[in-house]
C-alpha cells in the first residue's frame, strides 16, 4: 500500500511543517515592539504596574523557557489563557473558527460551480465572445479589491433593494434560513475573487483536455456530451481544481479580513490581527497554529484526493 | 451492403486563407481498403476527420461525403453520434494519447459496447473475447490497468478492439505503422485483415509509408498538397506510377548500399505555402517536367485501366541523382570501441555482453526488436547510463563509464542525433543559440571564433543560414533534424551516434538525410554508429550490423 505510506509521510511533514510554524509565530510575537502590560493598560499607566501585570501573566520570562512551557500545555490539550481576555484561548479560536469555516464553505458553494461551468463554456468556445467576456471579466474579478465589492454589494443588497441584511450576525436563536441569508452578502466578496480566478484556470485546463486526443476520440466514438464532459473531462480537471482551492484554503479562512471588519464577522483572521496588536501571545499563537492546521489537513486531503484522481502521478 | 463504404466527391476544406484540400475525390468499396499516401502536411489526417464530420467548426467544407451510403453533411447531432457509433471506427496516430488517462481501460472499453446497448456484462465478456482474439496475453490484466500503465503496441491494440466493438462500415487508420518494428508492422496488419474480412469492414488505411500501404490495400490515393494527385490499383501504381511526385516517393525508399549505389533521389525543394498555392498542379514548383500549361487552370484528369493520375505530363522517368563522392574505403583506425559491455536499464541488464569497433569513416548499424535496447547501448556509449560491466575507449585510450568523469574532449569527441529533433532542440532558443552553446562550451571556442564556425557546420548540413534567427518550431521536420545534425557537429566530434534519426521523417526528407550522413562519412571521415528498425535504412548506409535481442 504506497498510498498509505504516502499519506503516512504527508502527515509527519504537515507535523513537521506545523512545528516550524510554532516556531516562527513565536519567534514573531517576541519581536513586535511594545509589551502586552503596556497594550493592556494603555500609554498612560504607571511603569511599575505595567511590570507588575507581564509578571502576573508570565509575559516577562524569557523566550524559549516560555516556549517550552508552552508546548508543554500545548501537548497536553492546553492552549493557554488569554492575556487581553484572562479567559483559556480554546473557546475563543474555536468560535471564530467556526464563523471562518462557515463563511468559507458558503464562498465555496456560491462560487465554485458557476466557476466550473464558466470554464467549461469559454473553453468550449474558445476565441470566441463568451469566452473573451468571461476571461477578461474573470481577470477584472479578481483584481477588484475586495472591499470594494463588499461596500457595492452593501450598498446595493443591503440598503438600496434591502434584499439581505447587512450584518452578519443573526439575531440569537435564529435559524438555518436566517442565518444563511444574514451570511450571503458576507460570502459575496470572496466569492467573487474566487470565482474569477477559478474560471480562468479551469477553462486553461479544459482547453487542454478538450484539445486532447482522448477527448476526440470520446467525441469520434459517438458518446453523447454529457457522458464526455462528466466521464471524460471532468476527471482530468478535477485534480487541479482541488489543488487550486486546497491552495486558497488559507486565504479563505484567514485573510478576510477586511470582510469580517466590514460585516463585523468576527472569524479567525480579525481574531489574529486583534490578538497580535494587544501582544496576546497565546491567543495569537493558537489562532495561528489551528488556522495552519486547518491549511496543512487541506491539502493533505486534496492531495490524496489528486493522487486517487490522477493514476499516472501514484 | 450495396455501394461504396466510403464516397468523397470534390472535397475542399479551407481554414480562413489556408486550403488544406482542394477538389478530393475518392472511394472505398464495401469490405475494400484504400490507401491514402502523403508526406506530413499534405492533408491526409484533416481527410481523415473529414470522414468522421470531426472538423473544428471554423473549417470551410465543400463538396459531398458519404458513409455506408449515409451522407454526412444533412446529419443532426443524434443521428451523427449513431454513425459515429455504428459505422465509422477511427484509430489515432498516437494510440496511448488517444486513451484517457484517467480511466481504466476497461470502463473505457466498455464504452463502446454500452453505445451498442449491450449491458456491462455483455460489454466486458465482449471485451476479453476481443482483447484475446488481437493476442493480448493477461486481458483482464490489460482491463484493470490505466493508459499509463501500457505499451504502445497494447494501446493499438486497444483502440482496435474499440473499432470492432461495432461492426463498422468503415475503419480509418492514421499512420498505424510509425515507430513500429517489421514484426510488428506485419503483425499488426494481419491482425486488421483478419478482423475486416470477418466483419466486412472496408479500411481508409493513411500512411507516409508506400510499402505497408502496398501490402494491405487493393487501391492506393495519393495526397500532394491538398490534391488528389494520383489513385489506382494499389499494384499499378506501386509497379508503375505515373505521377512525378508518386514516383519520386517511390525512388526516394532506401535499398541497396550508399557505397555502390550512391545517394538517394530527393525531391527538391518544400510543400507550397497553403495560403498561396501554385495555380494549376501544385507539384510544378518542384517538378522538372512542368511546363508552361501546368501553371494554368485546371488539369486535365488522365484515366487510363481505373487509374487516375491529375497531370499533364505522366509516365516521366525522372533523371538519376548526381552520382555521390567517389566511394571511400573505411579507414583501418578504431575510433571507439567497446569490450564485453552489458547493457543495464533500471538495475536489469537488457542487452549484451557484446562487443564493437567503430572506425573512421565508417557505419556500424544496430538493428534489433522495440524493447531489445538498442537505445540503452547509445545511451551507454554516451555515459549517460553506466553500463553493468565492460570498458570502453576512444581512440585508443580508455574512456570512463559515466560522462561525469569524462573529459571535455572526450564530450566533444562522441555526439548523439535523436530520433525527435523536436524534442531535442530546446523550443525557447534560436538556432544560432542552439549552435553556439556546444562551439563555446565544448569547442572551447571565443565568442568570435563560434561566430565564424556557425557558416562552416550550416554549409555542412545544408542549411540556409537565413534560419538563423529562426525558432526550431518555425522550421520543417527535415530542417529541424539538421539543425541537430549541426548541434552535434559543432563540437568536432569524431562520432556521431544516432537513434533512429530519420523515423519521424517523411521519405523524401529522409532520404536527404541519409544522404547527408553519408556524405559526412564519407568526406569528413565521420564514424557513425546508427540505430534503426528499419532494414532499409541499415542496408543504404552501414557496413557492418550487429543485432541485439536474445543471445548476442
Amino acid at each position: 500500500m504506497s498510498g498509505l505510506r504516502f499519506a503516512a509521510w504527508r502527515v509527519v511533514l504537515g507535523l513537521i511543517t506545523l512545528w516550524l510554524l510554532s516556531v516562527i509565530v513565536f519567534a514573531a510575537a517576541r519581536v513586535l515592539p511594545g509589551d502586552v502590560g503596556r497594550a493592556i493598560l494603555g500609554p498612560l499607566a504607571d511603569a511599575r504596574a505595567v511590570a507588575a501585570l507581564d509578571h502576573a501573566l508570565g509575559a516577562d520570562r524569557g523566550a524559549l523557557a516560555s516556549y517550552i512551557e508552552w508546548s508543554r500545555g500545548l501537548l497536553q490539550g492546553d492552549f493557554g489563557v488569554s492575556y487581553a481576555y484572562r479567559t483559556p484561548v480554546a473557546p475563543l479560536v474555536a468560535v471564530a473558527l467556526g464563523r471562518s469555516l462557515r463563511l468559507a464553505c458558503l464562498i465555496l458553494a456560491v462560487a465554485v460551480p458557476p466557476a466550473l461551468a464558466a470554464g467549461l463554456t469559454a473553453a468550449h468556445f474558445a476565441g470566441g465572445r463568451i469566452d473573451r467576456l468571461l476571461t477578461l471579466g474573470g481577470l477584472a474579478l479578481t483584481v477588484v479589491p475586495e472591499f470594494v465589492t463588499a461596500i457595492l454589494a452593501m450598498l446595493v443588497f443591503g440598503i438600496a433593494l434591502r434584499w439581505l441584511p447587512i450584518s452578519a450576525e443573526p439575531p440569537p436563536g435564529a435559524g438555518a434560513g436566517t442565518w444563511l441569508r444574514h451570511l450571503i452578502l458576507p460570502a459575496l466578496p470572496g466569492a467573487v475573487a474566487l470565482f474569477g480566478y477559478l474560471a480562468r484556470t479551469l477553462r486553461e485546463a479544459s482547453l487542454a483536455a478538450l484539445q486532447s486526443d482522448y477527448l476526440r476520440a470520446a467525441i469520434l466514438k459517438g458518446l453523447a456530451w454529457p457522458a464526455i464532459l462528466v466521464r471524460h473531462l471532468l476527471p482530468n480537471v478535477l485534480p487541479l481544481l482541488l489543488t487550486v482551492l486546497a491552495a486558497q484554503l488559507s486565504y479563505l479562512l484567514g485573510g478576510l479580513v477586511v470582510v469580517e471588519t466590514l460585516f463585523r464577522y468576527p472569524g479567525i483572521g480579525l481574531l489574529i490581527l486583534s490578538a497580535g496588536r494587544a501582544h496576546d501571545f497565546p491567543l495569537l499563537q493558537a489562532s495561528v497554529l489551528v488556522l495552519g492546521a486547518f491549511v496543512v489537513a487541506a491539502s493533505l486531503a486534496a492531495d490524496l484526493a489528486v493522487r486517487w484522481l490522477t493514476p499516472r502521478a501514484a | 451492403m450495396s455501394g461504396p463504404a466510403l464516397e468523397i466527391a470534390g472535397l475542399s476544406v479551407r481554414f480562413g486563407r489556408r486550403s488544406i484540400l482542394h477538389d478530393v475525390s475518392l472511394s472505398v468499396a464495401a469490405g475494400g481498403a484504400t490507401g491514402l499516401v502523403g508526406e506530413s502536411g499534405c492533408g491526409k489526417t484533416t481527410l481523415a476527420l473529414a470522414v468522421l464530420r470531426g472538423l473544428p467548426p471554423q473549417a470551410e467544407i465543400a463538396g459531398r461525403i458519404s458513409v455506408a451510403g449515409q451522407r454526412l453533411d444533412p446529419l443532426d447531432r443524434a443521428a451523427l453520434r449513431r454513425l459515429r457509433a455504428r459505422q465509422i471506427a477511427f484509430v489515432f496516430q498516437d494510440p496511448v494519447r488517444a486513451l484517457n488517462p484517467a480511466l481504466r481501460i476497461g470502463r473505457q472499453l466498455a464504452e463502446s459496447f454500452r453505445l451498442l446497448g449491450q449491458t456491462a456484462q455483455e460489454g466486458r465478456r465482449e471485451s476479453l473475447a476481443l482483447l484475446a482474439r488481437l493476442r493480448i496475453a493477461e486481458p483482464e490484466r490489460l482491463l484493470r490497468a490505466y493508459p499509463h500503465e501500457i505499451s504502445g503496441g497494447q494501446a493499438q491494440r486497444v483502440g482496435l478492439a474499440m473499432a470492432f466493438a461495432k461492426r463498422p462500415a468503415l475503419l480509418v487508420l492514421d499512420e498505424p505503422t510509425t515507430g513500429l518494428d517489421p514484426d510488428a508492422t506485419a503483425s499488426m496488419l494481419d491482425l486488421v485483415a483478419g478482423l475486416r474480412s470477418e466483419r466486412g469492414t472496408a479500411l481508409l488505411l493513411i500512411s507516409h509509408d508506400l510499402a505497408a500501404v502496398g501490402r494491405s490495400c487493393d487501391r492506393i490515393g495519393v495526397l500532394y498538397a491538398g490534391t488528389l494527385v494520383e489513385e489506382g490499383p494499389a499494384s499499378a501504381l506501386l509497379a508503375r506510377p505515373r505521377h512525378p511526385y508518386t514516383s519520386a516517393l517511390a525512388r526516394c525508399a532506401p535499398r541497396g548500399s550508399a557505397r555502390r549505389r550512391g545517394p538517394l533521389p530527393t525531391i527538391e525543394g518544400g510543400l507550397p505555402d497553403p495560403a498561396e498555392p501554385p495555380p494549376g498542379c501544385r507539384f510544378t514548383p518542384r517538378c522538372p517536367f512542368a511546363k508552361r500549361d501546368c501553371r494554368a487552370g485546371a488539369l486535365p484528369a488522365a484515366t487510363r485501366l481505373d487509374h487516375v493520375v491529375l497531370c499533364n505530363h505522366p509516365d516521366q522517368a525522372w533523371p538519376d541523382p548526381p552520382g555521390g563522392l567517389p566511394a571511400s574505403a573505411p579507414r583501418e583506425d578504431v575510433v571507439l570501441s567497446a569490450e564485453k559491455l552489458s547493457v543495464r536499464r533500471q538495475g536489469r541488464v537488457i542487452a549484451g555482453p557484446l562487443s564493437l569497433r567503430l572506425r573512421a569513416g565508417e557505419t556500424l548499424g544496430v538493428s534489433g526488436r522495440s524493447g531489445s535496447g538498442k537505445s540503452s547501448l547509445l545511451r551507454s556509449l554516451l555515459g549517460l547510463l553506466p553500463p553493468a560491466a565492460g570498458t570502453l575507449n576512444l581512440a585508443g585510450s580508455p574512456l570512463a563509464p559515466d560522462w561525469r568523469q569524462r573529459r571535455r574532449a572526450e564530450l566533444a569527441a562522441i555526439q548523439p542525433v535523436f530520433q525527435n529533433p523536436d524534442e531535442a532542440l530546446n523550443r525557447a532558443l534560436t538556432v544560432r543559440a542552439i549552435l553556439l552553446r556546444p562551439l563555446r562550451r565544448l569547442a572551447g571556442l571565443s565568442r568570435a571564433e563560434a561566430a565564424r564556425r556557425l557558416r562552416p557546420i550550416l554549409d555542412q548540413v545544408r542549411l540556409d543560414p537565413a534560419l538563423l534567427d529562426r525558432h526550431p518550431r518555425s522550421l520543417s521536420g527535415g530542417q529541424r533534424q539538421r539543425v541537430a545534425i549541426a548541434h552535434a557537429l559543432a563540437s568536432g566530434p569524431r562520432v556521431l551516434l544516432c537513434d533512429e534519426p530519420t523515423t519521424a521523417l517523411d521519405l523524401s526528407v529522409q532520404a536527404a538525410i541519409l544522404n547527408l550522413l553519408v556524405e559526412l562519412r564519407d568526406r569528413d571521415g565521420l564514424a557513425i554508429l546508427l540505430v534503426s528498425h528499419d532494414s532499409g535504412v541499415i542496408g543504404f548506409l552501414c557496413d557492418h550490423e550487429i543485432h541485439i535481442g536474445g543471445t548476442q
